[in-house]
Protein backbone atom coordinates (compact mmCIF):
# COMPACT_ATOMS: atom_id res chain seq x y z
CA UNK A 1 0.00 0.00 0.00
CA UNK A 2 2.59 2.69 -0.82
CA UNK A 3 0.43 5.18 -1.86
CA UNK A 4 -1.52 4.68 1.23
CA UNK A 5 1.32 5.10 3.60
CA UNK A 6 2.36 8.09 1.55
CA UNK A 7 -0.53 10.08 2.22
CA UNK A 8 -1.60 11.99 5.22
CA UNK A 9 -2.43 10.24 7.95
CA UNK A 10 -6.22 10.17 8.42
CA UNK A 11 -7.01 10.05 4.42
CA UNK A 12 -5.14 6.60 3.88
CA UNK A 13 -9.27 4.93 3.85
CA UNK A 14 -10.30 7.58 1.48
CA UNK A 15 -7.23 6.95 -0.56
CA UNK A 16 -7.62 3.56 -0.65
CA UNK A 17 -11.49 3.91 -1.47
CA UNK A 18 -10.23 6.06 -4.10
CA UNK A 19 -7.24 3.76 -5.44
CA UNK A 20 -9.55 0.70 -4.85
CA UNK A 21 -9.79 -1.27 -8.39
CA UNK A 22 -13.08 -2.37 -8.65
CA UNK A 23 -14.37 -6.21 -8.20
CA UNK A 24 -17.43 -7.82 -9.27
CA UNK A 25 -18.64 -11.33 -10.67
CA UNK A 26 -18.35 -13.32 -14.09
CA UNK A 27 -19.62 -16.36 -15.08
CA UNK A 28 -17.11 -18.00 -17.01
CA UNK A 29 -18.16 -21.39 -19.83
CA UNK A 30 -15.25 -23.17 -20.64
CA UNK A 31 -15.38 -25.88 -22.96
CA UNK A 32 -13.71 -28.87 -21.05
CA UNK A 33 -12.27 -32.14 -22.92
CA UNK A 34 -10.63 -35.06 -21.40
CA UNK A 35 -9.39 -37.38 -23.43
CA UNK A 36 -8.76 -39.86 -20.70
CA UNK A 37 -12.31 -39.85 -19.92
CA UNK A 38 -13.36 -40.86 -23.36
CA UNK A 39 -16.59 -38.52 -23.09
CA UNK A 40 -17.61 -35.73 -25.40
CA UNK A 41 -16.52 -31.86 -25.11
CA UNK A 42 -18.22 -30.47 -22.93
CA UNK A 43 -19.27 -26.50 -21.17
CA UNK A 44 -18.65 -26.22 -17.84
CA UNK A 45 -19.13 -22.99 -15.90
CA UNK A 46 -17.57 -21.06 -13.03
CA UNK A 47 -18.39 -18.36 -11.14
CA UNK A 48 -15.29 -16.01 -10.36
CA UNK A 49 -14.96 -12.99 -8.39
CA UNK A 50 -12.16 -10.71 -10.84
CA UNK A 51 -11.04 -7.42 -11.28
CA UNK A 52 -11.42 -4.60 -13.31
CA UNK A 53 -7.65 -5.07 -14.11
CA UNK A 54 -8.14 -8.92 -14.78
CA UNK A 55 -7.74 -10.37 -17.79
CA UNK A 56 -9.60 -13.77 -19.03
CA UNK A 57 -5.99 -15.30 -18.00
CA UNK A 58 -6.67 -13.85 -14.54
CA UNK A 59 -9.80 -15.90 -14.50
CA UNK A 60 -8.77 -19.38 -16.04
CA UNK A 61 -5.59 -19.04 -13.29
CA UNK A 62 -8.63 -18.20 -10.35
CA UNK A 63 -10.85 -21.45 -11.61
CA UNK A 64 -7.49 -23.45 -11.77
CA UNK A 65 -5.83 -22.27 -8.29
CA UNK A 66 -8.92 -22.40 -6.15
CA UNK A 67 -11.60 -24.38 -8.43
CA UNK A 68 -10.67 -27.06 -10.62
CA UNK A 69 -6.68 -27.79 -10.68
CA UNK A 70 -7.95 -30.46 -13.65
CA UNK A 71 -8.65 -27.09 -16.14
CA UNK A 72 -5.87 -27.13 -18.57
CA UNK A 73 -4.92 -24.40 -20.97
CA UNK A 74 -1.60 -23.09 -21.98
CA UNK A 75 0.04 -19.93 -21.09
CA UNK A 76 3.60 -18.73 -20.91
CA UNK A 77 5.14 -15.08 -20.72
CA UNK A 78 1.38 -14.07 -19.96
CA UNK A 79 1.88 -10.61 -21.80
CA UNK A 80 0.89 -11.20 -25.19
CA UNK A 81 4.37 -12.39 -26.16
CA UNK A 82 4.87 -15.43 -26.49
CA UNK A 83 1.92 -16.06 -28.18
CA UNK A 84 0.68 -19.49 -26.43
CA UNK A 85 -2.79 -18.42 -24.85
CA UNK A 86 -4.87 -18.14 -27.61
CA UNK A 87 -8.22 -18.96 -27.49
CA UNK A 88 -11.92 -18.65 -28.92
CA UNK A 89 -13.51 -16.07 -26.51
CA UNK A 90 -16.90 -15.00 -26.81
CA UNK A 91 -16.98 -16.36 -30.12
CA UNK A 92 -13.66 -14.47 -30.97
CA UNK A 93 -9.64 -15.83 -31.58
CA UNK A 94 -7.71 -13.69 -28.75
CA UNK A 95 -4.88 -13.64 -26.47
CA UNK A 96 -6.51 -14.67 -23.09
CA UNK A 97 -3.47 -12.49 -21.46
CA UNK A 98 -4.51 -9.30 -23.75
CA UNK A 99 -8.17 -9.44 -23.38
CA UNK A 100 -9.48 -7.46 -20.11
CA UNK A 101 -12.86 -9.11 -18.98
CA UNK A 102 -14.70 -5.50 -18.66
CA UNK A 103 -14.23 -4.93 -22.10
CA UNK A 104 -16.33 -8.30 -22.74
CA UNK A 105 -20.27 -8.05 -21.78
CA UNK A 106 -19.86 -8.85 -18.20
CA UNK A 107 -23.76 -8.76 -18.08
CA UNK A 108 -23.79 -12.38 -19.84
CA UNK A 109 -21.72 -15.18 -19.07
CA UNK A 110 -17.68 -15.11 -21.14
CA UNK A 111 -17.71 -18.26 -23.83
CA UNK A 112 -14.03 -19.45 -23.75
CA UNK A 113 -13.19 -22.62 -25.79
CA UNK A 114 -10.09 -24.05 -28.01
CA UNK A 115 -9.19 -22.35 -30.74
CA UNK A 116 -10.60 -24.41 -34.16
CA UNK A 117 -8.94 -26.24 -36.72
CA UNK A 118 -6.86 -28.03 -34.97
CA UNK A 119 -7.51 -31.23 -32.95
CA UNK A 120 -8.30 -30.72 -29.06
CA UNK A 121 -5.97 -32.57 -26.88
CA UNK A 122 -7.12 -31.26 -24.05
CA UNK A 123 -9.73 -28.61 -21.90
CA UNK A 124 -8.03 -25.26 -23.89
CA UNK A 125 -4.89 -27.33 -25.86
CA UNK A 126 -4.96 -28.15 -28.96
CA UNK A 127 -2.33 -30.10 -31.08
CA UNK A 128 -0.31 -27.38 -32.67
CA UNK A 129 1.83 -29.51 -35.15
CA UNK A 130 0.23 -29.12 -38.12
CA UNK A 131 0.16 -25.63 -38.04
CA UNK A 132 4.12 -25.43 -37.11
CA UNK A 133 4.14 -27.76 -39.82
CA UNK A 134 2.81 -25.29 -42.09
CA UNK A 135 5.32 -22.40 -41.01
CA UNK A 136 8.06 -24.94 -41.60
CA UNK A 137 7.25 -25.53 -44.95
CA UNK A 138 7.61 -22.29 -46.02
CA UNK A 139 11.42 -21.83 -44.45
CA UNK A 140 11.19 -19.49 -42.02
CA UNK A 141 14.93 -18.67 -42.42
CA UNK A 142 16.91 -16.24 -44.18
CA UNK A 143 18.16 -17.89 -47.40
CA UNK A 144 21.66 -15.92 -48.51
CA UNK A 145 24.29 -17.09 -50.55
CA UNK A 146 27.22 -15.10 -48.86
CA UNK A 147 28.86 -15.71 -45.54
CA UNK A 148 27.55 -13.77 -42.86
CA UNK A 149 30.87 -11.77 -42.29
CA UNK A 150 29.71 -8.24 -42.45
CA UNK A 151 26.57 -6.90 -41.83
CA UNK A 152 23.79 -7.23 -44.67
CA UNK A 153 22.91 -3.16 -44.59
CA UNK A 154 18.87 -2.85 -45.24
CA UNK A 155 17.57 0.87 -45.87
CA UNK A 156 14.41 2.19 -43.85
CA UNK A 157 12.28 1.98 -46.85
CA UNK A 158 13.02 -2.12 -47.56
CA UNK A 159 12.74 -2.56 -44.12
CA UNK A 160 9.57 -0.71 -44.12
CA UNK A 161 8.40 -3.27 -46.60
CA UNK A 162 8.11 -6.51 -44.34
CA UNK A 163 7.73 -3.89 -41.15
CA UNK A 164 4.04 -5.45 -40.37
CA UNK A 165 5.04 -9.38 -40.80
CA UNK A 166 7.92 -9.70 -38.47
CA UNK A 167 5.53 -8.43 -35.38
CA UNK A 168 3.98 -12.36 -35.79
CA UNK A 169 4.31 -14.32 -32.79
CA UNK A 170 2.66 -17.57 -33.84
CA UNK A 171 -0.31 -17.99 -31.65
CA UNK A 172 -2.43 -19.45 -34.75
CA UNK A 173 -5.31 -16.96 -33.85
CA UNK A 174 -5.59 -15.91 -37.59
CA UNK A 175 -5.25 -19.35 -38.93
CA UNK A 176 -7.43 -20.47 -36.76
CA UNK A 177 -10.21 -18.15 -37.80
CA UNK A 178 -9.74 -19.00 -41.11
CA UNK A 179 -13.03 -20.87 -42.56
CA UNK A 180 -10.97 -21.84 -45.22
CA UNK A 181 -8.52 -23.75 -42.70
CA UNK A 182 -11.50 -24.81 -40.88
CA UNK A 183 -12.65 -27.18 -43.79
CA UNK A 184 -9.63 -28.27 -45.29
CA UNK A 185 -6.53 -28.65 -42.86
CA UNK A 186 -4.54 -28.49 -45.46
CA UNK A 187 -4.27 -25.24 -46.35
CA UNK A 188 -1.22 -23.65 -45.44
CA UNK A 189 -3.49 -20.71 -43.09
CA UNK A 190 -2.71 -16.98 -43.39
CA UNK A 191 -0.55 -17.67 -40.13
CA UNK A 192 2.45 -19.33 -42.71
CA UNK A 193 1.77 -16.91 -45.85
CA UNK A 194 2.52 -13.59 -43.19
CA UNK A 195 6.38 -15.33 -41.84
CA UNK A 196 6.77 -16.42 -45.74
CA UNK A 197 5.90 -12.42 -46.72
CA UNK A 198 7.93 -11.32 -43.76
CA UNK A 199 11.12 -13.31 -45.90
CA UNK A 200 9.84 -13.01 -49.34
CA UNK A 201 9.97 -9.36 -49.26
CA UNK A 202 12.91 -8.82 -47.38
CA UNK A 203 16.03 -7.37 -49.59
CA UNK A 204 18.82 -9.23 -47.66
CA UNK A 205 16.83 -12.87 -48.19
CA UNK A 206 17.62 -14.93 -51.68
CA UNK A 207 14.35 -17.30 -51.24
CA UNK A 208 12.03 -14.96 -52.22
CA UNK A 209 10.91 -17.29 -55.86
CA UNK A 210 11.08 -20.73 -53.79
CA UNK A 211 8.71 -19.71 -51.49
CA UNK A 212 6.25 -17.38 -53.86
CA UNK A 213 6.68 -21.48 -55.73
CA UNK A 214 5.54 -23.31 -52.85
CA UNK A 215 2.66 -21.05 -51.76
CA UNK A 216 1.49 -20.99 -55.26
CA UNK A 217 -0.06 -24.15 -54.33
CA UNK A 218 -3.72 -26.00 -54.75
CA UNK A 219 -3.21 -25.30 -50.71
CA UNK A 220 -1.48 -22.25 -51.29
CA UNK A 221 -2.57 -18.16 -51.51
CA UNK A 222 -5.46 -18.95 -53.86
CA UNK A 223 -7.35 -20.93 -51.28
CA UNK A 224 -8.03 -17.59 -49.42
CA UNK A 225 -11.51 -16.11 -49.63
CA UNK A 226 -10.49 -12.84 -48.59
CA UNK A 227 -13.05 -12.63 -45.09
CA UNK A 228 -10.32 -10.48 -43.40
CA UNK A 229 -11.22 -12.87 -40.20
CA UNK A 230 -7.53 -13.29 -39.77
CA UNK A 231 -6.77 -9.59 -39.85
CA UNK A 232 -9.69 -9.09 -37.37
CA UNK A 233 -7.99 -12.29 -35.04
CA UNK A 234 -4.67 -10.77 -34.83
CA UNK A 235 -3.39 -9.77 -31.16
CA UNK A 236 -0.77 -7.97 -32.79
CA UNK A 237 -2.52 -6.31 -35.22
CA UNK A 238 -0.89 -7.40 -38.70
CA UNK A 239 -2.83 -6.39 -41.59
CA UNK A 240 -2.78 -10.10 -42.22
CA UNK A 241 -5.60 -10.34 -45.50
CA UNK A 242 -3.17 -7.38 -47.34
CA UNK A 243 0.15 -9.19 -46.81
CA UNK A 244 -1.53 -12.26 -48.07
CA UNK A 245 -2.63 -10.03 -50.89
CA UNK A 246 0.69 -8.85 -51.37
CA UNK A 247 1.68 -12.30 -51.83
CA UNK A 248 -0.69 -12.95 -54.71
CA UNK A 249 0.63 -9.78 -56.26
CA UNK A 250 4.37 -11.27 -56.21
CA UNK A 251 3.54 -14.48 -57.58
CA UNK A 252 1.54 -13.18 -59.84
CA UNK A 253 4.44 -10.85 -60.97
CA UNK A 254 7.07 -13.42 -60.33
CA UNK A 255 8.98 -11.83 -58.49
CA UNK A 256 8.45 -9.64 -54.54
CA UNK B 1 -8.01 -45.83 -21.85
CA UNK B 2 -6.35 -42.83 -23.58
CA UNK B 3 -7.82 -41.34 -27.22
CA UNK B 4 -5.17 -41.07 -29.93
CA UNK B 5 -5.12 -37.99 -31.69
CA UNK B 6 -4.66 -38.70 -35.01
CA UNK B 7 -2.73 -35.92 -37.25
CA UNK B 8 -5.84 -34.08 -38.98
CA UNK B 9 -4.02 -34.16 -42.39
CA UNK B 10 -1.43 -35.68 -43.98
CA UNK B 11 1.99 -34.27 -45.24
CA UNK B 12 1.58 -31.90 -47.70
CA UNK B 13 2.08 -33.16 -51.62
CA UNK B 14 3.51 -31.44 -54.19
CA UNK B 15 1.30 -32.11 -57.13
CA UNK B 16 1.25 -31.46 -60.92
CA UNK B 17 0.80 -27.93 -62.22
CA UNK B 18 -2.10 -26.40 -60.84
CA UNK B 19 -4.60 -24.03 -62.32
CA UNK B 20 -5.79 -22.31 -59.23
CA UNK B 21 -3.39 -19.27 -60.12
CA UNK B 22 -5.34 -18.90 -63.62
CA UNK B 23 -8.49 -19.80 -61.84
CA UNK B 24 -8.19 -17.04 -59.69
CA UNK B 25 -6.77 -14.34 -62.58
CA UNK B 26 -9.64 -15.34 -64.74
CA UNK B 27 -12.37 -14.57 -61.53
CA UNK B 28 -11.21 -11.00 -61.17
CA UNK B 29 -10.68 -10.47 -65.31
CA UNK B 30 -13.79 -11.77 -66.11
CA UNK B 31 -15.39 -10.07 -62.95
CA UNK B 32 -14.17 -6.64 -64.49
CA UNK B 33 -16.03 -7.00 -67.85
CA UNK B 34 -18.86 -8.79 -66.74
CA UNK B 35 -19.69 -5.66 -64.41
CA UNK B 36 -19.61 -3.71 -67.57
CA UNK B 37 -21.59 -6.45 -69.94
CA UNK B 38 -24.09 -7.09 -67.16
CA UNK B 39 -24.89 -3.60 -66.42
CA UNK B 40 -24.76 -2.41 -70.40
CA UNK B 41 -27.25 -5.84 -70.92
CA UNK B 42 -29.95 -4.38 -68.28
CA UNK B 43 -29.28 -1.02 -69.53
CA UNK B 44 -30.24 -1.43 -73.41
CA UNK B 45 -32.86 -3.73 -72.49
CA UNK B 46 -34.56 -2.02 -69.39
CA UNK B 47 -34.12 1.91 -69.67
CA UNK B 48 -33.90 2.46 -73.71
CA UNK B 49 -36.74 1.90 -75.71
CA UNK B 50 -39.86 0.56 -74.26
CA UNK B 51 -37.90 -0.97 -71.12
CA UNK B 52 -39.43 -4.26 -69.59
CA UNK B 53 -42.94 -4.16 -71.77
CA UNK B 54 -40.47 -3.45 -75.39
CA UNK B 55 -38.98 -7.55 -74.65
CA UNK B 56 -40.29 -10.06 -76.51
CA UNK B 57 -39.33 -12.16 -79.66
CA UNK B 58 -39.06 -9.35 -82.30
CA UNK B 59 -36.90 -7.03 -79.34
CA UNK B 60 -34.35 -10.54 -79.17
CA UNK B 61 -34.57 -10.61 -83.03
CA UNK B 62 -33.58 -7.43 -83.63
CA UNK B 63 -30.66 -7.21 -81.31
CA UNK B 64 -29.37 -10.71 -82.51
CA UNK B 65 -29.39 -9.21 -86.19
CA UNK B 66 -26.56 -7.13 -85.40
CA UNK B 67 -23.21 -9.18 -84.74
CA UNK B 68 -22.11 -6.49 -82.17
CA UNK B 69 -24.65 -8.18 -80.02
CA UNK B 70 -24.07 -11.25 -80.90
CA UNK B 71 -20.39 -11.27 -79.45
CA UNK B 72 -21.77 -9.14 -76.73
CA UNK B 73 -24.37 -11.85 -75.30
CA UNK B 74 -22.11 -14.56 -76.25
CA UNK B 75 -19.29 -13.42 -74.28
CA UNK B 76 -21.46 -12.53 -71.37
CA UNK B 77 -23.04 -16.30 -71.78
CA UNK B 78 -19.31 -17.69 -71.57
CA UNK B 79 -17.82 -15.46 -68.81
CA UNK B 80 -20.75 -15.44 -66.62
CA UNK B 81 -21.03 -19.23 -66.75
CA UNK B 82 -17.40 -20.38 -66.47
CA UNK B 83 -17.15 -17.39 -63.98
CA UNK B 84 -20.40 -18.75 -61.56
CA UNK B 85 -19.16 -22.61 -62.30
CA UNK B 86 -15.38 -21.96 -61.01
CA UNK B 87 -17.46 -19.74 -57.91
CA UNK B 88 -19.47 -22.88 -57.26
CA UNK B 89 -16.45 -25.16 -57.88
CA UNK B 90 -14.42 -23.20 -54.75
CA UNK B 91 -17.25 -24.27 -52.59
CA UNK B 92 -17.77 -27.48 -53.31
CA UNK B 93 -13.30 -27.80 -52.30
CA UNK B 94 -14.38 -25.92 -49.46
CA UNK B 95 -17.06 -27.88 -47.99
CA UNK B 96 -17.28 -31.27 -49.52
CA UNK B 97 -15.45 -33.50 -47.28
CA UNK B 98 -15.97 -36.80 -48.71
CA UNK B 99 -13.68 -36.98 -51.93
CA UNK B 100 -16.58 -38.48 -54.15
CA UNK B 101 -18.88 -35.77 -53.36
CA UNK B 102 -16.55 -33.41 -54.40
CA UNK B 103 -15.79 -35.57 -57.60
CA UNK B 104 -19.28 -35.83 -57.96
CA UNK B 105 -20.34 -32.42 -57.61
CA UNK B 106 -17.20 -30.72 -59.49
CA UNK B 107 -18.13 -32.90 -62.97
CA UNK B 108 -21.63 -32.39 -62.71
CA UNK B 109 -20.98 -28.82 -62.31
CA UNK B 110 -18.31 -28.76 -65.38
CA UNK B 111 -20.89 -30.68 -67.64
CA UNK B 112 -23.90 -28.61 -66.86
CA UNK B 113 -21.38 -25.31 -67.51
CA UNK B 114 -20.49 -26.92 -71.11
CA UNK B 115 -23.92 -27.77 -72.09
CA UNK B 116 -25.53 -24.43 -71.11
CA UNK B 117 -22.45 -23.28 -73.23
CA UNK B 118 -23.13 -24.94 -76.01
CA UNK B 119 -26.96 -25.13 -76.16
CA UNK B 120 -26.53 -20.83 -75.42
CA UNK B 121 -23.47 -20.47 -78.03
CA UNK B 122 -25.43 -22.34 -80.48
CA UNK B 123 -28.68 -20.67 -80.33
CA UNK B 124 -26.84 -17.41 -80.66
CA UNK B 125 -25.27 -17.75 -83.98
CA UNK B 126 -28.08 -20.31 -85.49
CA UNK B 127 -31.15 -18.30 -84.51
CA UNK B 128 -33.49 -17.41 -87.18
CA UNK B 129 -35.70 -14.99 -86.99
CA UNK B 130 -37.62 -15.58 -90.13
CA UNK B 131 -39.86 -18.22 -88.66
CA UNK B 132 -43.44 -16.60 -88.59
CA UNK B 133 -44.46 -13.01 -90.11
CA UNK B 134 -46.79 -12.81 -86.68
CA UNK B 135 -43.59 -12.04 -84.27
CA UNK B 136 -42.04 -9.53 -86.69
CA UNK B 137 -43.06 -5.96 -87.34
CA UNK B 138 -43.56 -5.88 -90.89
CA UNK B 139 -41.05 -3.49 -91.22
CA UNK B 140 -38.47 -5.69 -89.33
CA UNK B 141 -39.82 -8.72 -91.61
CA UNK B 142 -38.73 -6.11 -94.70
CA UNK B 143 -35.08 -5.39 -92.94
CA UNK B 144 -34.42 -8.66 -91.92
CA UNK B 145 -36.12 -11.39 -93.83
CA UNK B 146 -36.87 -10.12 -97.04
CA UNK B 147 -33.39 -10.88 -98.38
CA UNK B 148 -33.19 -14.65 -97.33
Amino acid sequence: MATATANPAGKASAFEEMGAVPSFQVTLFVRRFDPESGEEAKWEDFDVQVHGTDRVLDALHKIKWEQDGSLTFRRSCAHGVCGSDAMRINGRNRLACKTLIKDLDITQPIYVEPIKGLTVEKDLIVDMNPFYEAYRDIKPFLIASDKPEKERLQSSVERARFEDTTKCILCAACTTSCPVFWTDGQYFGPAAIVNAHRFIFDSRDEGAELRLDILNDKEGVWRCRTTFNCTEACPRGIEVTRAIAEVKQAILRGRP
Amino acid sequence: MSIIIETPRSPRSRKSANWEKYGWLYMRASGAVLIVLIFGHLFVNLFTGQGIKGIDFAFVAGKWASPFWQVWDGLMLWLALIHGTNGMRTIVNDYAEREWVRKTLNVSLWVTCAALVALGTLVLFVFDPCVSKDLLSPAMWQQICSAK
